[in-house]
């Protein structure tokens, strides 16, 4: 299989007997009413899964999943059908399916010839794919991993590690007659861990991947870093106390609290909540939505990251997008449609889960640039706040602005010093008003580890956030400890 | 085309076997549906889909794999079981691991109302009209409601069939039908959305068109003005759906998976109280017509009827047959099982029963204090039950609903929350597989300016 993969378009061509014929006649089937643009997405996937639990990788898992999805759009109207055989049958069925969003008066001008090739980025040239790797290799860094994360404290009582890899190829032939192919291997290490001392039990998880090859984990004894980072969260944790309630000072640290970005502005600048207007950033474009100390970018074109993509699910190259420049709101995230009914360019932000699903307007790398404070010059200008540095999921209400995020490592700030931690408490803001409160942005951006996974409308895709530490002036704070 | 079958199934456990399998399962799924939306009057979207997919639960001794496969043809399949079969071998021994006590399988299989007869999938049209139905009623309700994100119809019917190689072999077919809209208002510059929905497995039992368009915009408008509050301690008043939620997360904390992970805070306390004396929390997959109901669990063992809290006292785990030889118990049914992953646990049809008082009664009893409509956010720790959550609803004074707030949290330990369920509702109605009446949590931290 690794030699179909070099070239991905070929893959389907082969696997499947297709041709490009085949393609322009269900294309042609699909434009036979009055359409604006139709596609196929052919997607191949295999993935694996291994779990190390009380000490044994007792839990293994394979699997293969493969599909085409016909799309029509037709104005603001999508129809879509896919189905998980990939026969030339089968594509003629669901393209009778997808046309029925289409006005049945009238048709579509123009044959569609296909055979122009989209030439994409090379941002993971990938020689073996990690599901290549020998199991017996996965099991044995799996323990290790173990062994490393006991061994930092006698109190560390669980450890759960996991290791994840998918090699995805994906092709989309769409009515102007273009092929866009590529492979998208993914993988990902995790380590979850329970330390407990009496009755007090508290957990710590890190973990890290991207589309990168086996050799990224033992680079820098990369595993290693994650077992103790995952025993010395849980560790604080045993000694946090009450977190505090209400509004504060909110010093965010670098790296993954960028999910920060993603909740708060990320979501409400994406195209299709834009073009409905459903969105609290709606119609913005040009004015003040945050400090003129706050750029941020959304970059799909990172190599190796986890959110990065050479080319979107719709066959668009990614780009590096400035959704916001000092301050001022440059732009949307943008997939096909709302790109063509918005009259811009499309941004290579047109993501789906998988063929079985419709793309829409997704983030991928998203961070906030560097500024120029220290981080301790940044924590000693707080008199009283709270320093989180390690979080879990977020989500946000794009209509009303409102968004959480939840801390699951965070200190107090007294008198310009870190001192206490606190139990993990959710943070809660208006997107389009907390990044005008940020008053100081530190110069050491970082991007996460390559964990972050993003649900919207039911499908998760992978993404990336980052951001240097930073200073939100006023946030609130959803602890139990009344300030 | 390759359909799934019991021919299939013996075929797969037949090669697993010949392939060096000590004991096997295999599932297949078969599944349509058709998705149709519509926005501001006009067709949005058609999704159509048709999927078949099939996995398998390999045993060499105590070491076991498993896989899904959407490639159905006889020589896939073929190389498939092989590779299922290798990565099982690779796999660490575990003495735990295994198929079902071959006593604990039913000898025969209820009729749970799974499906409805007169309907499958619904045309495109018809499911258009219903949606379009739905969305003009909210948009009409007040002319404060200015913009959608709009309405949908789902359907889809399903096959599962399940067997394994000590000679369990069930299946069921299911149907399944969903209405709802989301809509926004827009009153002094600012925006709210809220939605409604209703689900069933039989068609005729959605709620109407009309109902769920108003039911969204009403409760959209509610939210209109909304303000933060200062921080502050109250009682918090949980709507049914919010509710839901709470007991959905003590469901989690009494799985199998998590307590012999030492991953919850309901360790150890089998047979101790874990929630106020007015509480009593069922799990039941036998109800017929629900949509959590299922003839059997994903080894093939019954869904009986059990309850996790009887009460006040915790009186049942929820347990698959892994955990429960782990934590030395009997399994109680509750396996969940995707196609292609281990047994996981989770509950069928699980409700918390009706309590003596009208919502707004509960609401009533209140001086000061939050009804909470919406949550948000995962600030949930289900190992030391630490519980902060984005929040937004109505504020009580003096027992009334007064004005909608947000942009507040609300905070406390699970622990502490479930023992001061003070009131539970008279207000049970079955919306989704998880279902409570309006509680009413006597003392939690909300945090707002």
């Amino acid at each position: 299989m690794a030699n179909e993969l070099v070239q991905p378009d070929r893959f389907f061509l082969n696997r499947f007997g297709l041709t490009e014929r085949a393609f322009e006649r269900t294309l042609g089937t699909a434009l036979e009413r009055k359409a604006d643009y139709a596609d196929l997405y052919f997607e191949f996937r295999s993935a694996e899964a291994l779990t190390l639990e009380e000490s044994i990788v007792n839990k293994t898992a394979k699997s293969i999943s493969q599909g085409v999805g016909v799309r029509v759009c037709a104005e603001d109207r999508t129809g879509y059908a896919y189905s998980d055989e990939v026969t030339v049958d089968r594509m003629r069925l669901a393209a009778e399916t997808a046309r029925a969003i289409a006005d049945q008066r009238g048709h579509t001008p123009g044959a569609v010839q296909v055979g122009t090739r989209v030439p994409g980025h090379e941002l993971y040239p990938i020689q073996v794919s990690p599901t290549e790797i020998p199991i017996r290799e996965k099991v044995r860094l799996l323990e290790e991993i173990d062994r490393e994360a006991r061994a930092v404290d006698p109190r560390i009582k669980m450890v759960i590690a996991s290791f994840a890899a998918e090699d995805k190829v994906v092709m989309v032939v769409n009515s102007d007659g273009r092929i866009a192919a590529d492979r998208q291997p993914l993988c990902r290490l995790n380590v979850s861990v329970i330390a407990e001392d009496g009755g007090n039990r508290q957990t710590g998880t890190f973990g890290g991947g991207g589309r990168v090859e086996w050799g990224f984990f033992l680079e820098d004894e990369r595993w290693r870093q994650y077992a103790r980072e995952a025993a010395r969260q849980a560790l604080i944790n045993l000694e946090a106390v009450d977190a505090p309630a209400g509004e504060m000072v909110v010093v965010l640290g670098p790296g993954w609290p960028g999910v920060l970005l993603h909740e708060a502005v990320g979501h409400g600048l994406e195209g299709d909540f834009n073009r409905k207007k459903t969105s609290a950033f709606s119609g913005r474009v040009g004015q003040r939505v945050a400090s003129e100390l706050c750029t941020v970018v959304d970059d799909g074109t990172i190599p190796g990251r986890r959110g990065s993509i050479n080319i979107d699910d719709e066959g668009t190259p990614t780009r590096r997008n400035v959704l916001i420049e000092n301050g001022i709101l440059r732009g949307y995230l943008q997939d096909r449609l709302n790109a063509r009914l918005m009259k811009v360019e499309p941004t290579g932000n047109g993501r789906r889960e998988s063929f079985a699903h419709i793309p829409m307007p997704r983030m991928t790398n998203t961070f906030m640039l560097a500024g120029d404070c220290t981080r301790e010059e940044i924590i000693r200008s707080v008199q009283r706040g709270l320093y989180a540095v390690n979080f879990g999921g977020g989500q946000v209400d794009i209509t009303s602005g409102k968004f959480v995020f939840s801390a699951s490592e965070a200190y107090l700030i007294e008198d310009g010093h870190v001192t206490r931690p606190v139990k993990g408490a959710t943070l809660i803001g208006n997107g389009p008003e907390v990044l005008t409160r940020v008053s100081m942005v530190g110069n050491d951006l970082e991007l996460d580890a390559g964990v972050g996974t993003c649900g919207k409308n039911g499908q998760s895709v992978p993404v990336g956030v980052g951001m240097p530490t930073i200073k939100v002036d006023a946030l609130t704070v959803g602890g139990t400890r009344a300030a | 085309m390759d359909e799934i079958s019991l021919e299939m199934g013996e075929w797969v456990l037949d090669h697993a076997r010949r392939a060096g399998a000590s004991a096997a399962e295999v599932i297949m799924l078969s599944a349509e549906s058709l998705s149709a939306g519509v926005r501001l009057g006009e067709v949005e979207k058609l999704k159509s889909s048709r999927e078949r997919r099939l996995g398998v639960r390999i045993f060499t001794g105590q070491s076991a794999a498993t896989a899904s496969t959407a490639e159905l043809e006889r020589g896939s399949l073929e190389r498939f079981i092989a590779d299922a079969v290798e990565l099982a071998r690779l796999t660490a021994p575990d003495p735990y691991a295994g198929l079902p006590d071959p006593e604990l399988h039913p000898r025969s299989l209820p009729d749970l109302d799974l499906a409805d007869h007169n309907h499958r999938i619904i045309p495109a049209e018809q499911a258009l009209a219903m949606a379009r139905e739905a969305e003009s009623v909210a948009l009409k309700f007040d002319s404060r409601i200015k913009n959608s994100e709009g309405s949908g119809f789902d359907s889809g019917v399903y096959e599962l069939i399940f067997m394994n190689s000590q000679g369990f072999s069930g299946s069921y077919t299911g149907t399944s039908f969903s209405l709802s809209a989301v809509v926004i208002a827009e009153a002094d510059g600012a925006m709210q959305r809220d939605y409604w929905y209703s689900a069933n497995r039989h068609f005729d039992k959605l709620e109407t068109p009309e109902a769920i368009g108003r039911r969204a915009a009403e409760r959209t408008l509610r939210r209109l003005g909304g303000r933060k509050i200062k921080t502050t301690a109250a009682p918090v008043v949980f709507d049914p759906e919010m509710a839901a939620g709470l007991i959905r997360t003590l469901a989690g904390a009494a799985s199998g998976t998590a307590l012999y992970k030492r991953a919850s805070f309901l360790l150890d306390k089998l047979g101790h109280q874990v929630t106020s004396a007015n509480v009593t929390i069922i799990d039941d997959g036998t109800i017929p017509g629900l949509l959590g109901s299922r003839p059997f669990d994903g080894e093939g063992l019954p869904t009986r009827r059990k309850a996790l809290v009887e009460k006040g006292r915790l009186a049942n785990y929820l347990l698959d047959c892994y955990s429960a030889r782990k934590l030395g118990l009997a399994p109680t049914g509750n396996a969940s099982r995707g196609l292609g992953e281990s047994p996981g646990v989770a509950p069928h049809n699980l409700y918390l029963e009706p309590g003596p008082y009208s919502p707004e009664q509960i609401i009533g009893s209140v001086r000061h204090g939050l009804y909470v409509t919406e949550l948000i956010g995962f600030g949930v720790n289900s190992v030391t039950g630490d519980y902060s959550r984005g929040a937004s609803g109505l504020w009580i004074e003096n027992g009334e609903l007064s004005y909608p707030v947000e942009e507040i949290t609300i905070a406390g330990n699970l622990k502490d929350m479930y023992m001061a369920i003070e009131m539970v509702g008279s207000d049970l109605v079955w919306r989704s597989s998880v279902a409570s009446p309006t509680l009413k949590i006597s003392d939690m931290t909300i945090a707002g300016s």
